[in-house]
């Protein structure tokens, strides 16, 4: 199977999860689209490695994976706090911190 | 010659008044009640030592008389050099001898005049503020060092004109003395460093012994500045203004600082920089011309002045015109350059006190007309009075006869046409002198009611008479007994041409032009009542009363171009250059306030502009990459 494809599937991923992360409001679904667009970077990550014959893809495919494990602890924690004190998972609504 | 004997105490001198200076503007209140006779002693003291050194100066041939005496290095940087140094030769020996001596009978007299002034321990402390600093003008050997001195003697007149500050004619006065002055002091400033350049040197013996070596030129623009830094201080044209109200201040001021000495410094430092003037004949020749428009001037307004202080004043610049005048002749008349400036500083001392004298028994009034047939209330004053003015006018042998008549007769040897003008002007000097002498001590009494005159305390008395003595005899005491020529020579040096008139002939020709002057002047003020309210005049006399209109050339020419440009430049500076300060930071400030409306606080919008800004980076590696 060509390699390219797997490029190809990977920019529609991020492609999607980049339109989950601008166009919902929900925290949780927004925080769902991030974590595709950090799939779709892992896959683009692999499907170069095995293009070029090296591990180096690879490698940093894990990398990524475990920042994002590391990332959907806090990311997750701070969703909920904010919930339990407004009640509401909505990302535009706390705006306090600007002009 | 080194400094031995009495000549190692040259410092003392200046030390003397300088201490009392600082005691009394230092020591405040406490001092009230002794400080003015310290500063009186204080003077006393450096007259005895100056009278001890003439003595001892007498006991050396002529060409070992200069003695200089070297304190310490003053200023020292890579080629430059000046020393806190003094040089007392035959010059500066005269001076001396006039500041300290005239200075000390001005002091004491003060002493009766300023009794009832709450100040009068700042005035002595003002006074021998001056006393050093004129001091440290004639006794220093280089210029820089006497430039220390020509401001310090700025300084110390311009707080005594305004001494009663209180009144804002006196500060306005001050002030204007101050300002001209400065402008004199460029000139001084300028021609020590063109000094520098040239000779390398500002002391007057490598100065002096270099000028055959330097250009024409620049000795020519040397001379005229230092004719500028002369016109400043002595009050010549074009800088004369300042004279005529400087007289707000206290009478012994007047006296001592804006007749005797200070005024004088001019014509100190003309016949002091004679080796640079010999060289330089059109910065010489115009020396000349200036003291001949301003003898003159002087004259003509002492002539209409009816303030006694101001018509003195006028007639100071009008005689210091002739000495400048002199000066301006070269060899054949420094001599009696400093010749007239010695009799004229005691005379003229003598006219001023006897003024302040007058002054003081008609309750402060300076107006002539309201004086009167003060001669049998005042003897003392009148009788002195009399000296001086007979010694002014030069009649043989008071004092002024035999300067005067030098200065005529070395005027003649230049040349008829200014020998001509110099007798004009003593003839002048005659008008105002008798119009002076006939409005104060003459006519009837047009006194104000209130006034009472009476004669003044011994203590003003008295050196009024010594300074009377001094002005009948001084005059053939230096040229019989003194010989003054000789004695001068080796500093500035003496020839004499001959003349197309005989001396003699000369001399009646003088005498007679000045009595036909007197008699002008008895004509109309002294054969007829003189009325109370100032007649309104023809146009000279006009002209005369507001200072020849100098006052007026002034503001045309000097102060209304500075307050328009003044005003353009505040103008520029609040629209030009404050526009654009302002502008630009109004234009950071409005930029910035919209800017920050991009920071709206969502978290999304901020997503989108990442989103944005990485996709633009993406698509510029791709391009650069296909291209």
């Amino acid at each position: 199977m060509n390699p390219a494809n797997y490029i190809i599937l990977s920019a529609i991923l991020f492609s999607l999860g980049a339109i989950g992360v601008l166009v919902r409001r929900n925290a949780i679904i927004v925080f769902m689209s991030v974590e595709l667009m950090l799939n779709a970077a892992n896959l683009a990550f692999v499907a170069f490695a095995r293009m070029n014959g090296n591990l180096d893809g690879q490698v940093a495919a894990f990398f990524v994976m475990v920042v994002a494990a590391a990332e959907v602890v806090v990311g997750l924690a701070i969703i909920v706090t904010i919930f339990r004190s407004r009640r509401s998972a909505s990302i535009d609504e706390p705006n306090l911190l600007k002009y | 010659m080194p400094a031995a004997g009495v000549f190692s105490l040259i410092w003392l001198l200046i030390a003397l008044p300088l201490f009392g200076a600082a005691v009394l503007l230092l020591g405040g209140r406490r001092t009230n009640s002794w400080g003015p006779y310290l500063g009186v002693l204080t003077v006393v003291g450096s007259a005895v030592l100056a009278v001890l050194m003439l003595v001892a100066m007498m006991g050396h041939p002529a060409e070992e008389r200069s003695v200089g005496q070297t304190l310490f290095t003053w200023v020292f940087a890579d080629g430059f050099q000046a020393d806190m140094a003094f040089q007392l030769d035959q010059l500066s020996m005269v001076f001396v001898l006039l500041i300290t001596i005239v200075g000390s009978l001005i002091h004491i007299y003060s002493i009766g005049y300023m009794s009832h002034d709450a100040d009068k321990r700042k005035f002595f402390g003002y006074l021998n503020l001056f006393v050093a600093a004129m001091l440290l003008l004639v006794l220093a050997n280089n210029y820089l060092l006497l430039y220390v001195g020509w401001e310090g003697v700025g300084l110390a007149s311009y707080l005594l004109i305004g001494f009663w500050q209180i009144k804002p004619t006196a500060a306005a006065a001050a002030k204007k003395a101050f300002i001209i002055n400065r402008v004199g002091d460029v000139g001084l400033s300028l021609a020590i460093m063109v000094m520098f350049v040239t000779f390398g040197s500002v002391s007057f013996s490598d100065v002096f012994s270099q000028a055959g070596e330097a250009s024409e030129g620049t000795l020519t623009a040397i001379g005229l500045l230092l004719l500028l830094a002369a016109c400043g201080k002595s009050a010549q044209f074009p800088l004369q203004a300042w004279l005529l109200d400087a007289m707000e201040g206290p009478t012994p001021v007047s006296a001592l600082i804006h007749a005797a000495t200070m005024v004088t410094a001019g014509v100190y430092l003309i016949v002091r920089s004679n080796a640079v003037f010999d060289r330089a004949v059109w910065a010489a020749g115009a020396v000349v011309l200036i003291g001949l428009i301003t003898i003159f001037m002087g004259a003509i307004i002492g002539s209409a002045k009816d303030d006694i202080k101001k018509s003195l004043a006028g007639s100071t610049m009008s005689q210091i015109g002739y000495m400048i005048f002199a000066a301006g002749l070269g060899p054949i008349g420094y001599v009696f350059a400093i010749f007239h400036l010695l009799t004229h500083g005691v005379f003229k001392a003598g006219l001023f006190l006897g003024a302040g004298s007058v002054m003081h028994g008609m309750k402060d009034n300076v107006n002539m007309r309201r004086y009167g047939a003060l001669r049998g209330l005042m003897i003392v004053t009148f009788v002195t009075f009399m000296a001086g003015y007979l010694a002014i006018m030069g009649i043989p042998p008071f004092a002024g006869f035999w300067s005067k008549d030098e200065i005529i007769h070395a005027a003649f040897e230049r040349s008829w046409v200014i020998g001509a003008a110099a007798i004009l002007g003593a003839g002048i000097t005659g008008f105002y002198m008798t119009r002076m002498i006939a409005m104060t001590f003459f006519g009837k009494a047009r006194w104000e009611d209130d006034v009472h005159p009476h004669e003044s305390p011994a203590v003003m008395t008295i050196p009024l008479v010594i300074l009377a003595i001094g002005s009948t005899f001084l005059g053939m005491a230096l040229l019989f007994w003194g010989n003054i020529e000789t004695w001068l020579e080796p500093v500035v040096g003496f020839s004499s041409n001959p003349t197309p008139l005989s001396s003699t002939t000369l001399m009646a020709i003088t005498l007679v032009v000045v009595l036909i002057g007197a008699f002008i002047g008895w004509r109309q003020y002294g054969s007829k009542p003189v009325p109370v309210d100032a007649p309104s005049g023809n146009w000279l006399t006009r002209a005369a009363r507001r200072d020849l209109y100098g006052d007026l050339v002034n503001e045309v020419v000097v102060v209304r171009p500075s307050f328009t440009l003044a005003r353009w430049l505040t103008w520029f500076d609040s629209s030009w250059i404050d526009g654009f300060v302002n502008g630009s930071a109004a234009f950071v400030g409005g930029a910035s306030g919209r800017l920050r409306r991009t920071q709206s606080g969502f978290a999304r919008s901020y997503a989108l502009s990442m989103l944005g800004g990485a996709v633009l980076i993406v698509a510029a590696l791709v391009l650069v990459r296909l291209s």
